[in-house]
């Protein structure tokens, strides 16, 4: 029974989104379908993290196989933590997109559904070849929801997005069959240390790390991101700054404290890359003038913030990187969601033609002000902590440049969401006209981003449970011997 | 051994060229040469000299099924992405010859965020 909790948010959506391909007329049904499917994988993830908050472990091999050949699927703290976030990105995106009617599209639903699918089973994964595999189940979804408009302008994002992702699940996989190679094995719990042991391990592994970072869009690898985001439906964005890059970004943690174990060679060069992904895409975001533009830059700076805590490797600081990602995720998406209510009621998100939000829509400009407010770090949002918690680890290893660039990144971040603050909700109001929406799509709308951004604060407020929890998964990972697997 | 390591190199060496050449169906072609090496690579992986059926009467010699499942799997997933690749492709060209949308204009066609809002029966 608890062993098919752990295959609940990968079975669950796949197998409605396959049901709901039959039913390309029955707009309500898809409707309802996914928002209940989602709803039943939030409550899977809860349970998941209740059963192993005392760091314990679930494995589950389907079918009973020898573990070499089964797929087998383990729920950690870790796991369980970002399987919440991401499911409740999930349950929101989907309503936010009935509210503003983007799930017109017949596929529209059960794509988003493999999407989740895939990234789920992404984080549950026990090997890396499945973790090869589970990332393409994510990514095919979000090639075809990126073109699914069909302008020629979604085909050039999508061109670039597609070769991107494609080239680094080419290296990937190439990193994958290389590890096989040298250490004959592909399943996690037998790679523990392999990374610090031998260098063909090494290298082998370096290949997949570096392959993940291009899916995280980290800095030298970034420039797709902003390329491929900033022109796809605002719900997309925020369904895809939830799960793609995200699970990107978990699997480049796990993999690097796994096989590594936090080998002091290499943290020099994870730290480096974290700060210059800071200080890229805060000083990318200065010269935008839309806002999904100027969010996913924001996205480079962020991954930034979350690498740092890897790169120092202590138990605060992968705690304080752990904390800081799962926040982020609903940051992020309470961000693109606000995006998205703004493009549903004005058919724009260009800083030229909005204004004077704040007094027509005081809600919507309540909750991108909370949200914004926690991307920059300020009390009493989640951001203010996570951010906390990092500088304080990095001043406890002496990490003095990475504090003052962390501190100096804030700064920046709060000036850009200062800018769309100042040129969205305040001011004169903009030439673009509202668009013909009734008033209940707008309400929701609203409340999909109003949820999140309520979520953060209560984060905030009430940090102490998953600071807990962080804290748990951080010794999960770097000891992940010690710990006791329960085998199901 | 050597002769597949000569393969790769010679395979990921001709798909790089092709991917840096700048055009959509060079693009494509290069995709595809680069994961035939990285197939190879899977299957040397496991060793290339054992050929012995992996399950059926095994024996010493036998090869690994790990590696070969692996590049089923990969083989397969590519050729659905190269025949997605090519479908963009095929529509991006349709809509060049037919005119095509200015690219600086952003906010084109952006005007209908209820798009075929009312199109499907409830």
């Amino acid at each position: 029974m608890i062993g098919s909790l752990v295959v609940v948010p990968v079975v669950a959506p796949l197998a409605t989104a396959a049901v709901l391909l039959a039913f390309a007329r029955r707009r309500a049904l898809r409707r309802v379908a996914g928002l209940v499917v989602s709803g039943v994988v939030l409550v899977a993830a809860v349970c998941l993290l209740i059963l192993v908050r005392d760091g314990s472990v679930l494995v589950v091999r389907i079918g009973g196989w020898a573990p070499v050949v089964a797929i087998g699927f383990a729920a950690d703290t870790f796991t369980a933590l970002m399987l919440c976030a991401a499911a409740l990105v999930v349950l929101v995106c989907l309503a936010s997109a009935a509210a503003t009617g983007q799930d017109g599209h017949p596929f529209f639903v059960p794509l988003a559904l493999v999407l989740a699918a895939g990234a789920n089973g992404a984080l549950l994964t026990v090997d890396l070849f499945n973790l090869f595999v589970l990332i393409e189940v994510m990514l095919v979804p979000s090639y075809v929801l990126l073109a699914l408009r069909g302008e020629a302008r979604d085909m050039r994002a999508s061109r670039v997005y597609v070769a991107t992702n494609l080239l680094a699940s080419t290296l990937l996989l190439t990193g994958v069959g290389l590890l096989y190679g040298v250490s004959g094995t592909v399943q996690l719990a037998e790679l523990v240390g392999a990374g610090r042991e031998s260098s063909p391990a090494a290298l082998a592994g370096g290949l997949v790390l570096v392959a993940l970072a291009l899916k995280s869009a980290v800095v030298p690898v970034h420039a797709w991101l902003p390329r491929s985001y900033s022109d796809a439906p605002p719900v997309v964005v925020a369904l895809f700054s939830g799960l793609l890059t995200k699970v990107g970004l978990y699997a480049l943690i796990r993999v690097f404290a796994v096989v590594y174990g936090g080998a002091a060679d290499y943290l020099w060069i994870i730290g480096v890359v974290a700060l210059v992904s800071m200080v890229v895409g805060v000083l990318g975001a200065v010269g935008e003038h839309s806002m999904r533009r100027i969010l996913s830059f924001h996205m480079v700076s962020q991954i930034g913030y979350v690498l740092l805590g890897l790169a120092l490797f202590t138990e605060a600081s992968l705690t304080a990187a752990i904390f800081y990602l799962v926040q982020y995720i609903l940051v992020k998406a309470a961000l693109f969601l606000s995006v998205a209510a703004v493009h549903a009621d004005r058919g724009t998100d260009r800083l030229a033609s909005l204004g004077g939000l704040a007094a027509t829509r005081p809600i919507l400009a309540m909750s991108f002000a909370g949200a914004a407010l926690s991307l920059a770090g300020l009390p009493p949002f989640s951001g203010f902590l996570a951010k906390f918690l990092l500088i304080r680890a990095a001043v406890d290893s002496g990490a003095w440049l990475a504090v003052a660039v962390a501190l100096g990144v804030s700064l920046l971040t709060l000036t850009s969401m200062l800018k769309i603050w100042g040129s969205v909700f305040w001011g004169p109001p903009g030439p673009a006209e509202p668009v013909a929406l009734g008033e209940g799509a707008r309400t929701w709308a609203t409340a999909s981003a109003l949820t999140l951004a309520v979520v953060t604060l209560l984060l905030g407020l009430a940090a102490q449970q998953l600071l807990v929890l962080s804290g748990e998964a951080a010794t999960g990972l770097t000891d992940p011997v010690e710990h006791p697997r329960v085998e199901r | 051994m050597s002769a597949a390591a000569l393969l790769v190199g010679l395979l990921a060496a001709a798909g790089t060229f092709m991917l840096l050449r700048g055009t959509q169906l060079r693009l494509i072609i290069g995709f595809i040469l680069l994961t035939h090496a990285v197939n190879v690579v899977l299957l040397s992986a496991g060793g290339l000299r054992w050929r012995a059926p992996a399950f059926a009467g095994g024996g010493p010699g036998r090869a690994d099924p790990l590696p070969q499942a692996f590049a089923l799997t990969a083989i397969v997933i590519t050729f659905g992405i190269t025949i997605y690749l090519l479908g963009l492709l095929v529509r991006t060209g349709r809509d060049a010859a037919g005119g095509g949308a200015d690219p600086t204009d952003d906010d084109r066609a952006d005007t209908r965020p209820g798009d075929g809002r009312e199109q499907d029966e409830l």
